[in-house]
């Protein structure tokens, strides 16, 4: 007996009892719609994070001065400048495990152009400090060692920035007040979106270090920063360079052993890392749990074909006592099974890719349905069919010809 | 003996079943030969080991001890499979309740062995057609058994067990479920195979009027034969014209 024949036999078996069949189907079809919409949204939610991560730029270390103790109270990071420009320059020059190190000083400052106002986070630095973060200007040039060197009173907007003092209008060349100062705009940045905790990346400016020491934030402690921006050369030397980064600050600062730090190094792709594998784990999580349904579907199929084993008894009878071998019955009710399994399996996959984009749609949410995750959940579906209709189809295989045939 | 026309050759038959610690002798050596062409007709009451004896000879049992040759081959000692094969291609069943598949047209039903020997589908059709010629069925290939009567429904089965040209055909009880004249139309079929196309019958009946068509008879008691007997048999055909005329087939 040929494979198309059994196949037919197949569809006419199914055909035989419709509504039997579609509702042994529709196991599946939740099932696998079910696999597929979750991964789906498992998958975006990773996607969307990775996308955040590489926003913020790779290997990246914050270095934060503070924690200072002053009479009895101990302030937290940041509050007091400990660390100097002379540190960030170090940690470039002597740290192998460094890529880029910048020194930044930051602060809120209220930004004017004509009549219009807005207040955006600054950061006075280095050109380094947008190689570190990975963002390209999109309009205008970057900052030049020249500016910071300079003390030039130029700087780069972020889009949000831009788009709030000049709206359609191009910034490059025009002049805003920072803080009653005039600097020039030499650029546009690239657009970065939100950060995971949903801080806007392009509210920002950016302003040469020199130039914001003198004229916005450097008066109380000249030579000071903030914070130091550190890039690793590879992901693999991120703990090295903590390590190495806090022997030589506490060897500058000449801190003693039993002195605690007067800084703190913050691993910020580590913290990102663990979102990371957070959505990992939820994504598996769901698909375990619409596996679940898949398999329940499954059992649905061995039911019905225990059943119509057990009403066809007599038809095997007929069909053994013409010639039909074992595995010509084994086959029969098994391609049933198969039929029956990969159907579903279709019209689930259809119902899944288009639950996916509903969800997308309408809940906003980010989907991303992968060619692996449809071919995963299809075949999972046709072992399911395997598995499950192999015991009734054995069962029927089995069947003693001359009870078959005696069956009422 | 000519030892080469023996289309069935069994030696010392037992078939002993075990129900539990029980067991059940239900053949208990039987010995017997059916040249190629005869009609046997096989009787015996329930219990008699007749049913045994048939299933065995149809190769859908085997023997507990005890040799059988089909065809000067010993198929006691084959496996399931090579008996299925066995079945397919020189065995025709027919059975008391017919056991067409149903929602399955006739045509499909006659064409069902052959589906089990890789026929190719106009071989199928073709021998199937032909095979219901034989029978007398043509003009209803296309109707499903619900759709016929029972002696049609019996045909059907008759073609089913013919379309492989089988060296031989068991038929058991077929006319158990048919009234008088049905029960001899099929009977006839049966006598002009045998006779017009040399094929062997074996028939399985506990009525003495049936068995009266075969040309031997063979008796079964406590699961051994008591008698086998040959003789000149009645001719279906004669008898069919002194009955009075068929009344009008409910199912048309």
């Amino acid at each position: 007996m040929n494979f198309l024949m059994t196949l037919r036999i197949a569809f006419k078996a199914l055909n035989r009892n419709k509504m039997r069949s579609g509702l042994t189907m529709l196991g599946i079809i939740i099932g696998v719609s079910a696999v597929i919409a979750m991964i789906a949204v498992g998958s975006g939610a990773k996607a969307r994070i990775q996308e955040q991560i590489a926003s913020m730029g790779s290997n990246l270390l914050i270095v934060l001065s503070g924690s200072a103790t002053s009479g009895g109270i101990r302030f937290g990071s940041g509050s007091v400048p400990t660390l100097t420009v002379d540190d960030a320059k170090a940690i470039a020059t002597e740290l192998p495990s460094v890529k880029y190190s910048a020194p930044v000083l930051t602060g809120i400052s209220q930004v004017v152009s004509g009549n219009q106002n807005w207040s955006a986070v600054t950061y006075g630095t280095t050109p380094e400090a947008l190689l570190i973060r990975d963002w390209p200007v999109v309009k205008g040039r970057a900052l030049t060692q020249a500016d910071v060197d300079g003390r030039a009173a130029v700087c780069l907007l972020g889009q949000t920035v831009a788009d709030n003092l000049f709206g359609e209008m191009d910034p490059v060349g025009q002049v805003v007040r920072i803080k009653k100062f005039p600097f020039t705009v030499i650029g546009v940045l690239a657009l970065k979106g939100q950060t995971t905790w949903g801080q806007d990346q392009d509210d920002t400016l950016y302003v040469p270090l020199t130039t914001s020491q003198r004229l916005l934030f450097g008066r109380n402690f000249p030579g000071m920063v903030r914070s130091i921006s550190v890039q690793a050369t590879s992901a693999g030397t991120l703990q090295q360079a903590e390590e190495e980064i806090t022997q030589l600050l506490r060897q500058r600062h000449r801190l003693r052993p039993d002195q605690e730090n007067d800084f703190s190094v913050r691993n910020l792709t580590e913290a990102m890392s663990t979102a990371q594998e957070s959505a990992r784990v939820m994504s598996l999580l769901l698909g375990a749990i619409a596996s679940i349904a898949l398999l329940v579907g499954g059992i649905g199929i061995m039911n019905i074909m225990l059943v119509s084993v057990t009403e066809r008894t007599r038809e095997i009878g007929i069909r053994l006592a013409v010639g039909a071998r074992e595995r010509d019955i084994l086959y029969q009710f098994l391609i049933e099974a198969l039929v029956l399994s990969l159907i579903g399996g279709l019209i689930g996959l259809i119902i899944g890719v288009s639950a996916s984009q509903l969800i997308s749609h309408f809940f906003k949410w980010p989907t991303l349905v992968s060619l692996q995750a449809l071919l995963l959940s299809f075949s999972f579906a046709g072992g399911v069919g395997m598995f499950f209709g192999f015991y009734p189809a054995r069962k029927a295989a089995k069947l003693d010809p001359i009870e078959a045939l005696r069956f009422e | 003996m000519n030892f080469m026309n023996d289309l069935i050759r069994v030696e010392h038959l037992v078939k002993i079943y075990y129900l539990g610690e029980i067991q059940v002798p239900a053949l208990k050596g039987v010995d017997l030969c059916i040249q190629s062409g005869e009609f046997v007709a096989i009787m015996g009451a329930s219990g008699s080991g007749k049913s045994t004896f048939m299933n065995i000879l149809g190769c859908l049992d085997r023997p507990s001890q005890g040799r059988y040759f089909l065809e000067g081959t010993d198929v006691s000692g084959m496996t399931k499979d090579e008996l299925a094969q066995i079945r397919n291609k020189k065995i025709g069943f027919v059975f008391q309740s017919f056991n067409l598949l149903n929602r399955t047209t006739a045509l499909e039903n006659v064409e069902l062995p052959l589906f089990y020997n890789n026929t190719s589908s106009r071989t199928r059709h073709h021998r199937a057609m032909e095979a219901l010629t034989g029978v007398g069925l043509i003009g209803r290939q296309h109707h499903l058994p619900s759709q016929l009567s029972g002696g049609q429904q019996q045909r059907v089965a008759v073609a089913r067990a013919l379309v492989n040209r089988p060296s031989l055909i068991l038929a058991d009880e077929p006319t158990g479920n048919l009234d008088t004249r049905t029960s001899l139309e099929i009977i006839d079929i049966f006598q002009k195979l045998n006779q017009q196309s040399q094929i062997t019958i074996i028939l399985v009946t506990h009525e003495q009027e049936i068995a009266r068509y075969a040309s031997r008879q063979v008796i079964f008691r406590d699961g051994k034969i008591i008698q086998d007997l040959s003789f000149e048999p009645r001719q279906a055909a004669y008898d069919l014209t002194q009955m009075p005329p068929p009344t009008e087939e409910a199912i048309p």
